[in-house]
């Protein structure tokens, strides 16, 4: 085992790797990223379940295969039950002494899509049931894989297929669903939201996630340079500025204590974030000010939010009461790769190389 | 870097030659042999069980390693009696109740590429649900076995029993067995894992159990001792699982035209390979059991001249009809269809081509199709015979409605009524239809 205290970023290039180069994404596409960095954070071997999407059909088109670790799709919407098949499958088999117990852990890879939209109530279901796997929704923000449609990741104003900027209507309608509040809400031992830039506490949560006793979601920003209508190596750029714009906070929930984790802080305006991509061009147009200065109030109103949420859990005591460490299912939070955050998480670098 | 090759893990050598169903189809003179002595046969316990019963009963010998199901109306006495024995601890298979249709499908799916037997039962809309997977389980040739308790599609609501959902699954890959009594339904739970494990097979396999019928009706049912069953039933041993992690696999890889076509014509193979490895399962279960079945069911055809074919638990009293129009002369036989899928061809050739007139017996509409459902099975199956009976269509029994000894007796009249006018016209007759 690599203790992630002394992890570096050397050390992490002899960890085994679960995707081997030759795959169809996209240069640039931050989905072979997260799933390299969330395979290397893993302590165990990975046995995964994916949904229907870029990652799926850009990684396993017969009869080659990009993956050095079991690995099933079933279909678009059902990756979370397919994993609590799985998970299900490996007690009895070892109750029965069918096979001999084993080291490994569920890992569930599913777009936006096949999260936030046609997959919520099979994740909701798994959830609720409490089957361990960790779940990495690839957040890219929107339907890729079927030509950049919108979906409920998608952020207000966004341009998509399916939500173009017209004369009438300006990009999408609609503000997005909070995903991982209502993730949280189902109460299981670990909840995050991480951005693909930022690798240090990327695996630094994905490692948490997997020591939970129950289930875990770690939803990441997963810039898409195809749909965001950006160069493919501004792909990092890009993500550190959705957290520095405040469009993507980075959080934690742990046993239900919400707190900022290091990276996080909210130091530019939105149109920082609008300006570095094609997909928000037309919001940058004289005529756009009124709907961009309600995104920047919304933004501002959720930022603020969320601080109040994670104020109300302070450390917890040393000594009894409250939410001691004790009761956690999730060890504390020691780790020197999340640097402390003060509540407004100022001064505090992202672990970004 | 190198990609890294993957067995193609649907392969399989089974064709799909008639001559493999039975070593000379020969009229039904040759099939209904229940008189074999069979000196392995273990004692069964009589008890009175109703057909959902009967197939928890066998999922508790069994013990699935996986039973995923969520409740709907004629299954739910499955699934609670089988909560019960879980809760019991008698069994120690890990139940998933989860939260719809889909999923139950879809985790049997995770479960058996994982190495596991898994099990799940529905009915209709339940079934209607599981669509998508249907066709994942059987393209990714996971033996799942899924007892389905047949029942009306929507809409209207109608939780009653009839085929629409069993018709409407035919063309998703699975093998598929249709039983007519809390004990056929016993029998065939049992079975029904050793034809799907079956290596040349490899499919998932569904029971088909008429919703209320059979599922409701309390009747005896003679259960074979635990250990028979085990013996019976083995243990799923598949060559790939996902938690192999040595030899990582990867399951449901998207196939571009390069192969798609392929893999479908050996899943085609496949299926077809089910029919002589069910023949095969049923005469093996009939040595251990004494309870003998085929394929088809033929009764009184030898020296019939009409003959009706009908499909699950009115076979009883179609048979009750058989007998009445024997008795006032008209020389009639039937014929039930066990195996749907494959269908059994060759069987139902050998069966019915020296008949005059044969009616199908549908218990669902064939809607804007050329001919119901099992019409249209039995008459391609007759087309390229040089000499084949006369076809009539009846549909009978939709949404629960009962079909009565009149009814019966009515097509009975018909049919011979055109056997002896001669010719037979592309109409169907409705049963028991109110005017
Ligand atoms: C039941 C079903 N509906 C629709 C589709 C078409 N489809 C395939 S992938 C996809 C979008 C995937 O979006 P997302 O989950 O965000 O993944 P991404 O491709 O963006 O990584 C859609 C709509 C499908 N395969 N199955
Ligand atoms: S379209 Fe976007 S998400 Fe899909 S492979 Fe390309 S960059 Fe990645
Ligand atoms: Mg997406």
């Amino acid at each position: 085992m690599i203790s992630l205290v002394t992890l570096k970023l050397q050390q992490l290039t002899l960890r085994p790797d679960g995707l081997s180069g030759g795959h169809g994404l996209c240069a640039g596409c931050a989905e072979s990223v997260v799933v390299r960095q969330v395979v290397f954070a893993l302590e165990n071997p990975a046995v995964v379940s994916l949904a229907t999407g870029c990652l799926e059909v850009a990684t396993t088109r017969f009869p080659d295969t990009a993956w050095r670790v079991p690995v099933i799709h079933s279909a678009f919407e059902n990756a979370a039950s397919t994993a609590s098949g799985i998970e299900a499958a490996y007690k009895a088999l070892v109750r029965k002494a069918r096979i001999e117990p084993r080291k490994f852990t569920i890992v569930v890879f599913a777009g936006d899509g096949a999260t936030y939209d046609i997959g919520l109530q099979w994740l909701s279901g798994a959830l609720e049931r409490g089957h361990r796997f960790v779940y990495i929704c690839l957040n890219n923000e929107g339907y890729m894989n079927t030509g950049i449609q919108r979906s409920g990741a998608t952020f207000a104003g966004t341009w998509t297929t399916t939500t173009p900027a017209g004369r009438a209507v300006h990009g999408k309608p609609q503000w997005r669903k909070d995903l991982t509040a209502i993730v949280a809400a189902h109460g299981i031992p670990y909840v995050a939201q991480a951005a693909v830039h930022n690798w240090k506490d990327l695996l630094a949560k994905v490692r948490r996630a997997e020591a939970a006793t129950g289930p875990s979601f770690v939803n990441v920003l997963a810039p898409c340079n195809r749909g965001w209508r950006h160069e493919p190596e501004e792909t990092m750029a890009i993500s550190r500025l959705a957290v520095e714009t405040g469009f993507w906070p980075l959080y934690e929930v742990v046993d239900g204590a919400w707190r900022l984790t290091g990276a996080s802080r909210k130091s530019k305006p939105v149109t920082d974030y609008f300006k570095a991509q094609g997909r928000f061009r037309h919001l940058l147009a004289p005529g756009a000010e009124k709907q961009v200065d309600e995104i920047q109030a919304r933004v501002d109103a959720e930022w603020q939010a969320l601080i109040a949420r994670c104020a109300a859990f302070k450390p917890p005591p040393l000594e009894g009461g409250g939410l001691g460490a004790g009761d956690s299912k999730v060890p504390p939070p020691s780790n020197s790769l999340l640097p402390e955050a003060g509540v407004s998480g100022e001064g505090v670098t992202d672990g970004s190389e | 870097m190198t990609i890294a090759k993957v067995a193609a893990y649907a392969r399989n050598s089974a064709h799909e030659s008639a001559s493999r169903w039975i070593p000379k189809p020969r009229g039904c003179k040759g099939m209904a042999t229940r008189t074999r002595p069979a000196p392995n046969v273990v004692a069964s316990t009589p008890i009175a069980l109703n057909g959902g019963e009967a197939v928890a009963y066998a999922l508790r010998q069994i013990e699935p390693e996986i039973v995923a199901a969520y409740p709907i109306t004629p299954q739910t006495l499955i699934i609670e009696k089988f909560a019960e024995y879980f809760a019991d601890g008698l069994v120690r298979t890990e139940f998933i109740a989860v939260e719809s249709e889909h999923a139950a499908l879809s985790a049997c799916i995770g479960a058996s590429a994982a190495g596991a037997r898994a099990v799940t039962a529905t009915a209709g809309p339940g079934l209607a649900l599981m669509f998508e997977m249907l066709g994942v389980t059987s393209g990714m040739r996971l033996p799942v076995v899924m007892h389905l308790c047949t029942r009306a599609l929507s809409a209207p609501l109608n939780i009653l029993g009839d085929h629409s959902d069993a018709m409407a699954m035919r063309e998703t890959g699975w093998v598929m067995m249709s039983g007519a009594s809390p004990q056929e339904a016993y029998d065939q739970a049992i079975v029904a894992h050793v034809i799907a494990e079956n290596s040349a097979v490899r499919l998932p396999f569904a029971n088909l159990i008429d919703g209320f019928a059979v599922t409701h009706a309390v009747e005896r049912v003679d259960v074979l001792p635990d250990h028979a069953v085990k013996g019976f039933v083995g243990e799923y041993n598949p060559e790939r699982s996902l938690l192999d992690l040595e030899r990582p696999v990867t399951f449901g890889s998207m196939d571009t035209r390069d192969d798609y076509f392929e893999h479908k014509r050996q899943q085609q193979a496949a299926l077809k390979a089910a029919g002589p490895v069910a023949m095969h399962a049923l005469n093996r279960f009939a040595e251990v059991s004494g309870r003998r079945y085929d394929l088809v069911e033929c009764y009184r055809l030898n020296d019939a001249e009409i003959g009706l074919v009908v499909m699950g638990s009115l076979d009883g009293q179609v048979r009750v009809a058989v007998d009445a129009a024997r008795e006032s002369g008209i020389k009639a036989g039937a014929l039930r269809i066990r195996l749907l899928r494959p269908f059994p061809a060759p069987l139902v050739i050998a069966a019915l081509s020296h008949l005059t007139v044969v009616g199908v017996l549908d218990r669902a509409i064939g809607f804007g199709s050329a001919g119901n459902p099992l019409y249209a099975e039995v008459a391609a199956s007759l087309y390229h015979q040089p000499a084949r009976p006369g076809l009539k269509s009846f549909v009978y029994g939709l949404g629960g409605r009962p079909t009565g000894h009149g009814s019966l007796m009515s097509a009975i009249s018909e049919l011979e009524s055109i056997r002896t006018a001669g010719r037979t016209e592309p109409t169907t007759t409705y049963l028991g239809l109110k005017q």
